[in-house]
């Protein structure tokens, strides 16, 4: 009876890893974005944008390495 | 994953496949923590680019505010035609344009775009940009068209004597 149950567990462990997949991709599409705007603020001379540029670049590293952290104990398990 | 096939026994195939068992296929696969891993790291590399961005703004020279720059003779400079300098440091290029004996106008000649190099368009009485076709009125410096979003920065000319001279930046940057 419990190969169901398995099964079922396998799949949602399986959603909520490719769930995951599709944050981070959100995530770095965020940054690549964040990264053209600083640059081409830094190249127009309005270096105030530098800072700000780096620390919300840092928590969306952040958040990628917490999904990468949560990919890998997923995966753990599935195994 | 291994990459060997589990129903193939030692001594099943040649002795090569033995020595390396490795299947181009199980190496073209990608696995989702590959994939993640992959993300992660590019992430990082972002991070470093922004990093890369505050350090070199850090460490940019700070432009010498005020400093008086003679750009050329008046008479070297007839209405209706450009000259272009450097102001106020060496890698901060100008552009000088006199449209009739009384009107000067000078600009930092970086498009606030990509810092492309703009040009004079005397008919149309534009700047230009040839990169992306970013477009700055003459007498303001103001943005009429393409991605720019900025003015361009506003060189201030005073004429002594017979000497055009940069006395200091007007960045055009509205609070």
């Amino acid at each position: 009876m419990s190969g169901p149950v398995e099964a079922g567990r396998r799949t949602s462990l399986r959603t909520a890893l490719d769930g995951a997949l599709a944050l981070m991709s959100v995530l770095l599409v965020t940054q690549m974005w964040l990264l053209t705007a600083t640059l081409e603020s830094d190249l127009a001379g309005h270096h105030d944008a530098a800072v700000p540029g780096v620390v919300l670049s840092a928590l969306l590293f952040a958040g990628c390495a917490a999904l990468l952290g949560f990919v890998r104990r997923l995966d753990r398990r599935m195994r | 994953m291994s990459g060997l096939d589990d129903s193939a026994k030692p001594g099943d195939g040649p002795l090569w496949r033995e020595e390396f068992p490795v299947r181009a296929v199980d190496e073209r696969l990608v696995t989702r923590r590959q994939f993640a891993k992959f993300l992660t790291l590019t992430s990082l590399g972002m991070l470093v680019g922004n990093a890369w961005i505050l350090v070199r703004s850090l460490f940019k020279d700070p432009a010498p505010a005020s400093v008086a720059f003679r750009i050329a003779a008046a008479s070297e400079v007839p209405p209706g035609s450009v000259r272009l300098f450097a102001y106020p440091g060496p890698n901060d290029p100008c552009i000088l344009i006199r449209t009739a004996a009384d009107q000067l106008y000078a600009y930092s000649q970086k498009c606030t775009h990509l810092s492309c190099a703009v040009y004079c368009d005397a008919t149309a009485r534009t700047l230009e940009c040839p990169c992306h076709n970013g477009r700055f009125t003459l007498e303001e410096g103001r943005v009429l068209a393409g991605p720019p979003t900025r003015p361009l920065p506003r060189i201030l000319v005073e004429r002594r004597g017979d000497d055009l001279v940069a006395v200091g930046v007007d960045l055009q940057v509205r609070a």
